[in-house]
Order: C-alpha cells, then sequence, then structure tokens
C-alpha cells in the first residue's frame, strides 16, 4: 500500500517532511495548534497550514518561559520553537481557544522570532447571531492578515477552490473512518490515526490524491460488516500524540472505532457550503461542528454529542485522553461522565503528558477496562 | 483574665485601620440580603468579578460573586477541604481553586458562609479568563438556571473594530436578558445613575489606591486586597461612595498625622497576581520584617484602570470596551506597560510576582513579563510559586529562603 506508506512517513516525522514542502512545492509553510484554524485560508493564500504537535522530549528552553503547570502541547511547542526544530515555518496563526495557548501567543510571538504572527481571536460562544457575525469579521480580518503577511491576494476563486478541496479531504476522511467503524480490520486504528495526522501536515495538494488513493485499495478488501469480535471503544478528549494508546488498546483486546479527539473527527467533522460567501460558509462550518470545551454552545451538548456517539457507533466504552494541566476538558470530565455513566457506557480517564505511562501500568488500566467491557 | 487586661501595644492601635470594622459590617448586611433575597422577593444573580455588575444593580437584582466567595474560602483556611472534595467530584487538581472550592460548596452547603445563595440566573463575562466560562456551565447544570454570557474578545495588540461592534451588541442582549428574566424593563434612567455612581466608586477607589504613592504608604497591598471586595461587589451603588470616602479621608488623615503601615518602611515593593488568601498575614509580617511594604499590585487596580474609558453618559456603549480591556484581557506587552506606570507610580524597589498556579491567564507569561522588567526597569524580582486558595501549594520554608534571599539582594 503505497498510499498509506507515504502517509505514515510524513506522519512519523512531521518536521522532516515540513522542512521538504518549500524546496519540492515552493510553499510557504504556516504552523497552528488548533482545529479552529481557518485552514482554507491559508491555502487560498498559497500556503500549507502545518499543525504542530510540540516535541516529546525534555523540556529546557521552554521553561524559562512557563511554569510547570501548563499542558505538555503548550510546552513541548515552545521548546521546539526556540530549538529551531520549526525554523521551516514563514509563521504561525493562533486561534483563540483557552488561557493557556492565549499565552503562549504572546510568549510565542515575543521570543520564537517566525516573519510573521497572526491572533485569531474568534468568538469563545458560538450561539448567538451576533457571535456569528463577529466570527465572520474575524476570518475576514484573518484573509487580510494572510494576505499582507504573505504577500498574496486571495481571490474568490482561489477561495473557492481551497473550500472545494478542503471539503473533498474532509469527506474522504469521514468515509475512511465510517469504513473502518463497519470493519475495524481493513486498516488498525494506529494506522488510520498516522493517517489523519498527516493529512494535518502534508500539502493538500498531494494529500488528496493518496487519501482517494488509500479510499480505494481499502474499500477493495473491505467488509460490510466486522467479524471482529473485540469491543469497541471511543476515544474522547483533546489532542493525542500517541500513536502507541491505539496499539496497546488493540493488544488489550479493544478497537477504538471512532473518537472525539482534536486529532480525529473534530478536525474533519462538517462540510462547508460552496455557495455563498465563502468567509461566512467557513464559519457556518464552526458553527454546525461540534465544538471543542473551550467554546460554548450550550450547557449539556458537548454530553449528549459524546452519548449520541457512543450510540451511533455501538462503542461498549469510552476512554477519556486528556493532556494533563488542560483546563477546558478537566472542567467538562465530570458531567460528561455522568452522561455516560446514566447512559450504561462504562468509561475511564487517562491523563497524560508529553510521555505515556509506563507500558505495564498503561496496560494493566486497558486490561482491567476491557475486561469490564466483555 | 478579661479581655481589657491585655495590655494593647498602642503602636499597633494607632496603626490599624479604623474604618474596617465599617467595611465588615457592609459586607455582612449584604450578605445577610443576599441569603434572604428570596424571602425578600429579590432575584440572585451570579456574576464574575469581571462583568458588568452595574446593569444588575439598575435591575434591583442582588449580584452575588463566586471568586469572592473563594477568596473568602482562601482566607478562612478552609481551602484544602473544600478542593479535595471537588476532586472526588472528579475535578482536576489543576483547575482554578476558586471554582473547585465554589463548585464542592454547591453541594455541601460548606465554607464560611454555608455556601452561597442559589442564582435565579447567571452572567459569565470572559475579560479575566476562559475558567470562568467553565465555571459558570458547571453552576448552570447544577442549578438549571439561564445562563448569559459576555464575550469579551482579548486584547492582543488592539480592541478591533469588530470586537468593539460585538461587545456593544452583546451589551443589548445582556439588558434583553436582564429584561426577560427580571420580567420588567430596564430603567435607563436609573442606569445612568448607577453608571455614575460605578465611576465614581472607581475613581475613589483609585484615590484610595493611590494614598500608597505617598512615603511612608499609609496603607498596603493586604489592605487593599481586603478593601477590594466593595468594588468588585457593589459597584454603582451609593454604599460603595460612602464607604471609600470615608477611607479616603482615614487614609489622608494617616499621611497628614505620619502613620506609616509598615513601621520603619524602606522597601517598596510591587505585588503581582491574586493574594495568597491563607497566607496574607505571614506574607506581611515576613516582609516588614525586612522593613519591606507591598505598597501597590496589579491586582486591585485592574477594576479602576480601564475607567477613563468609560463614558458615564454613554456607558452602554462604552463600558463594554472598558471591560473588555482590563488587566489580564491584554496582551504581556500590554500588560508591561501597566507594569512600568505602576512601578514608576509607586517608586518600587522590586517586584514580587506571585505564580499561581490556579490561574493561568494571570501566571503563564510571568518569566517573560519578569525579564522584561529586570532589562528596562533595572529593579530586583521575585517569583513565588504557590497558590490562592489551595494550601497544599505552598511550601513555607522553600518561601521563607527566597523571600530572605531576595531582600538580602536589595538590601545591597
Ligand atoms: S490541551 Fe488543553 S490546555 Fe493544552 S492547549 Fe489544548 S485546550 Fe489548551
Ligand atoms: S482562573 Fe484566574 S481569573 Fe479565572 S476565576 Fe480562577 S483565579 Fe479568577
Amino acid at each position: 500500500m503505497d498510499a498509506l506508506k507515504i502517509l505514515k512517513a510524513a506522519a512519523a516525522d512531521p518536521y522532516e517532511y515540513g522542512a521538504t514542502i518549500k524546496a519540492k512545492t515552493g510553499k510557504k509553510v504556516v504552523g497552528n495548534f488548533c482545529t479552529y484554524t481557518p485552514e482554507e485560508l491559508i491555502y487560498a493564500a498559497g500556503a500549507v497550514s502545518f499543525r504542530l504537535f510540540g516535541t516529546k522530549e525534555d523540556i529546557s528552553l521552554a521553561d524559562k518561559h512557563l511554569q510547570s503547570y501548563c499542558c505538555s502541547l503548550v510546552r513541548g511547542g515552545l521548546e521546539d520553537a526556540l530549538r529551531g526544530n520549526l525554523s521551516f515555518l514563514a509563521g504561525t496563526v493562533f486561534p483563540h481557544t483557552c488561557d493557556s495557548i492565549q499565552r503562549l501567543s504572546d510568549i510565542w510571538r515575543l521570543n520564537a522570532g517566525f516573519p510573521f504572527h497572526i491572533d485569531i481571536v474568534l468568538p469563545v460562544k458560538l450561539d448567538t447571531l451576533s457571535a456569528r457575525t463577529y466570527m465572520v469579521d474575524v476570518l475576514a480580518g484573518c484573509k487580510t492578515d494572510l494576505e499582507t503577511a504573505l504577500g498574496v491576494q486571495i481571490t474568490p476563486e482561489r477561495l473557492q477552490h481551497a473550500i472545494s478541496i478542503y471539503n473533498d479531504i474532509r469527506r474522504t476522511l469521514g468515509d475512511i473512518y465510517r469504513m473502518r467503524s463497519a470493519d475495524p480490520s481493513v486498516i488498525s486504528a494506529g494506522d488510520l490515526y498516522h493517517v489523519i495526522k498527516a493529512s494535518m501536515i502534508m500539502d493538500r495538494d498531494e494529500l488528496l490524491p493518496l487519501l482517494n488513493a488509500l479510499y480505494a485499495e481499502l474499500k477493495a478488501g473491505a467488509k460490510a460488516v466486522s467479524l471482529n469480535a473485540s469491543p469497541r471503544v471511543l476515544l474522547s478528549g483533546g489532542v493525542c500524540n500517541h500513536p502507541d494508546i491505539y496499539d496497546a488498546l488493540e493488544s488489550s483486546g479493544a478497537q477504538v472505532v471512532w473518537d472525539d479527539l482534536c486529532t480525529g473527527t473534530r478536525y474533519f467533522e462538517g462540510q462547508i457550503e460552496e455557495n455563498i460567501d465563502p468567509v461566512e460558509a467557513i464559519a457556518d462550518r464552526y458553527i454546525s461542528r461540534m465544538v471543542c470545551p473551550a467554546k460554548h454552545l450550550n450547557v449539556t451538548a458537548r454530553g449528549e454529542h459524546l452519548v449520541h456517539l457512543a450510540k451511533v457507533q455501538n462503542a461498549a466504552g469510552v476512554i477519556f485522553l486528556f493532556l494533563k494541566f488542560c483546563d477546558p476538558h478537566s472542567f467538562d470530565y465530570p458531567y460528561l461522565k455522568k452522561f455516560l455513566d446514566e447512559a450504561g457506557i462504562p468509561n475511564i480517564l487517562l491523563e497524560v503528558e508529553a510521555q505515556l505511562p509506563a507500558d505495564a501500568q498503561l496496560r494493566t488500566r486497558f486490561d482491567t477496562f476491557v475486561d469490564m467491557l466483555n | 483574665m478579661a479581655d481589657q487586661a491585655i495590655a494593647k501595644d498602642p503602636e499597633k492601635e494607632r496603626r490599624k485601620i479604623k474604618s474596617v470594622s465599617k467595611m465588615k459590617e457592609i459586607m455582612t448586611t449584604y450578605y445577610i440580603e443576599a441569603k434572604t433575597a428570596r424571602e425578600n422577593g429579590k432575584k440572585v444573580a451570579w456574576i464574575t468579578s469581571g462583568g458588568p455588575v452595574e446593569f444588575l444593580i439598575a435591575m434591583d437584582v442582588i449580584p452575588v460573586y463566586p471568586e469572592n466567595h473563594g477568596a473568602m474560602i482562601g482566607a478562612s483556611k478552609m481551602g484544602v477541604d473544600l478542593c479535595e472534595k471537588a476532586e472526588e467530584m472528579g475535578y482536576s487538581r489543576d483547575l482554578c481553586s476558586y471554582a473547585r472550592t465554589d463548585i464542592a460548596c454547591s453541594i455541601t452547603n460548606g465554607g464560611p458562609i454555608g455556601g452561597l445563595p442559589a442564582p435565579d440566573f447567571l452572567v459569565c463575562c470572559n475579560n479575566i479568563c476562559g475558567t470562568v466560562l467553565k465555571w459558570y456551565e458547571v453552576a448552570a447544570r447544577f442549578y438549571n438556571v439561564p445562563l448569559f454570557i459576555l464575550d469579551t474578545p482579548f486584547i492582543h495588540s488592539t480592541f478591533s473594530e469588530a470586537s468593539r461592534k460585538y461587545v456593544v451588541q452583546q451589551t443589548y442582549e445582556y439588558i434583553a436578558f436582564l429584561e426577560k428574566q427580571c420580567g420588567k424593563k430596564m430603567d435607563f434612567e436609573r442606569m445612568t445613575e448607577v453608571s455614575r455612581l460605578a465611576v465614581q466608586g472607581l475613581r475613589l477607589w483609585q484615590e484610595v489606591l493611590d494614598t500608597a504613592a505617598h512615603k511612608p504608604a499609609p496603607m498596603t497591598a493586604f489592605d487593599a486586597f481586603f478593601h477590594l471586595a466593595l468594588i468588585v461587589t457593589l459597584r454603582g451603588t451609593q454604599t460603595v461612595v460612602d464607604y471609600y470616602s470615608q477611607l479616603l479621608a482615614e487614609m489622608r488623615q494617616r499621611i497628614a498625622d505620619g502613620i506609616a503601615m509598615v513601621p520603619n518602611e524602606k522597601y517598596r515593593l510591587l505585588w503581582d497576581n491574586l493574594p495568597v488568601w491563607y497566607r496574607t498575614k505571614w506574607l506581611s509580617d515576613k516582609f516588614s520584617s525586612h522593613n519591606a511594604c507591598l505598597v501597590g499590585d496589579t491586582y486591585t487596580s485592574a477594576w479602576s484602570g480601564v475607567m477613563d474609558l468609560i463614558d458615564e453618559n454613554n456607558f452602554i456603549e462604552t463600558g463594554a470596551v472598558a471591560y473588555s480591556s482590563v488587566y489580564i484581557n491584554v496582551s504581556l506587552d500590554i500588560m508591561f506597560e501597566t507594569l512600568k506606570k505602576l512601578i514608576k507610580k509607586y517608586d518600587v524597589d522590586g517586584l514580587v510576582m506571585h505564580s499561581n498556579r490556579s490561574c493561568k491567564p494571570y501566571s503563564l507569561g510571568q518569566y517573560d513579563l519578569q525579564q522584561m522588567v529586570m532589562r528596562e526597569l533595572k529593579i530586583p524580582t521575585l517569583i513565588i510559586e504557590a497558590d490562592m486558595v489551595d494550601e497544599r501549594s505552598f511550601s513555607e520554608s522553600q518561601i521563607e529562603t527566597r523571600i530572605d534571599a531576595f531582600m538580602e539582594t536589595l538590601k545591597k
């Protein structure tokens, strides 16, 4: 499977890949930390949107700027920037999400030294008309900022084209997810994770044909219904930068069949309408997509959504996967847990930092959980 | 032995702020009113400390501040127990300790005042942090009451026209929300009166804080922490105006009489971040023992720092902009500008930063601010790692050693 091989190679060493984009395609690379990044605008400006995950190596330089009580994504991201690991970036965009990212943006702007820095101060609530109007204004401002920073004009045609490419990418990712949910044997969860990760960093013009090829290959081998009897589980949380989790779960006898993660469905859920004002259409996708916990829709939306997902995906259990020190996710945890408990869906919480807990420890936790599901 | 028999140190008595008892009385009356609101047919709203309370006052709603509640819990040293309760409920120890303790109180009716009165509705303004949004969502689920969110976009460089439009529009939505909750129309004349009182209160509060610029300072940041509750809680009322007028007069008299809060004030320091509520006395004594006085802070002036942006005759359109511009809703470089002004105004010799585990938007970035201060202003700085309410994050011996070492460099 050539497509999968290429995707996995990019995901396995993102910085290596990132560093070659410019030389291979002449495109500039724009870093970001969040699924609320209007990637379509970046694409339309002729650049590549590149998701940052933060180094898992020891933190030394970032310690001079960030206290220990800050999540490993923020610390690892800054460490990467300060070490020069991201020197291939032309600049970064910072959509407003949590308090930690908000401060990281300042620290980054003052210390990382990239040619440009754009803050996208999105609304925090997405349930009112005035918030939508504001979001459209902010996205339009971001478009202008990108034009200035990258020295290009984002024409309506280019933006329409970007939207259609992204729609294709997101649809295909969704198709692959659904196919795998029906028959988990088509591709391992760990491999699928790499596909998603690659989708967040690769030149999208190179990516889309690869995804299409992968989909076709998988489809040829897929069965309509799974013969696999292992319990189906769902992951819920923020970013996952730990492919090993998928393997560990699999060896404990469970199948990750779906997720509610930034590095998962939250990345590709929702299509952008193609025949209306493009900036408004981009805003509308964010408004109709399920929110991340740093944004407000209503006070029970995420709980209902999670239970719904678990039911639709026929999941026997849910594994919460949070980064330690992550406020938005930690605040939602007790209530999401309650919703699941009330629906009779077993769940556990795994709080991780840059490094996963020791192998044996992780295995024991997963084994116990999977036993409970059986 | 009868109380009177204990000889009081006359020097100490002279230095005590006399208005304090009045302040305690006002706060007690306020909490009694809040707790009996329902019997008196009044509505209660929970509101964040940075939220526009003026509208509630104008609508005759009793505002209640969970953050002030958190501070009281901290000051009465009940934090650890309640934090642990919240942790048992599944709230991570890494979350804001105001939020944790307050959430625990909702369930247990614990804490110094047996829990806050249940809200009829909630008003959350996120100009201080993203935490309040999550915390108020928790409260909205628990009490099953409506939640209004006033979303004040963070200011990284300038406040955009789009942001201004957004917050002004939300102010109108806020009024409509209140009218619906209260079943009556907003009285705009009353609102103008409340705005006038709010601005007057803010001015007086700022003047009170400014008296500490005098050498020696008649009050310290610790006194400011204590007196802050009124400007947060009852802003927009005559009570605040009267009380701060009295307090201001007392401070001026102290200056005239040469009364200093720290007996031999020799070193003047600025405090950054929220107080360490359960250790204010210890810290105050500790610094005093070095003849050091914390004359100012970044926290208590957060409310008055933006008052110049308010046009009291057009509060609706200008207030929201002011609210969006408060100290922790702005970038580190803008914070530094404020820090610089405070350092100059109070003519301080050093900066003490409380790196507060609970409050990420206030604390992350402090290391950078520290560097800027040392580079540009060339004054020594000290960082204390602690937490405002959760005593488990306070290591006395370590902090003592650091303060002593810091004071040694200052004395050189
Ligand atoms: S993991 Fe949580 S704290 Fe860290 S950047 Fe994401 S939302 Fe913020
Ligand atoms: S996080 Fe900070 S600003 Fe927010 S409520 Fe807690 S202490 Fe206050």
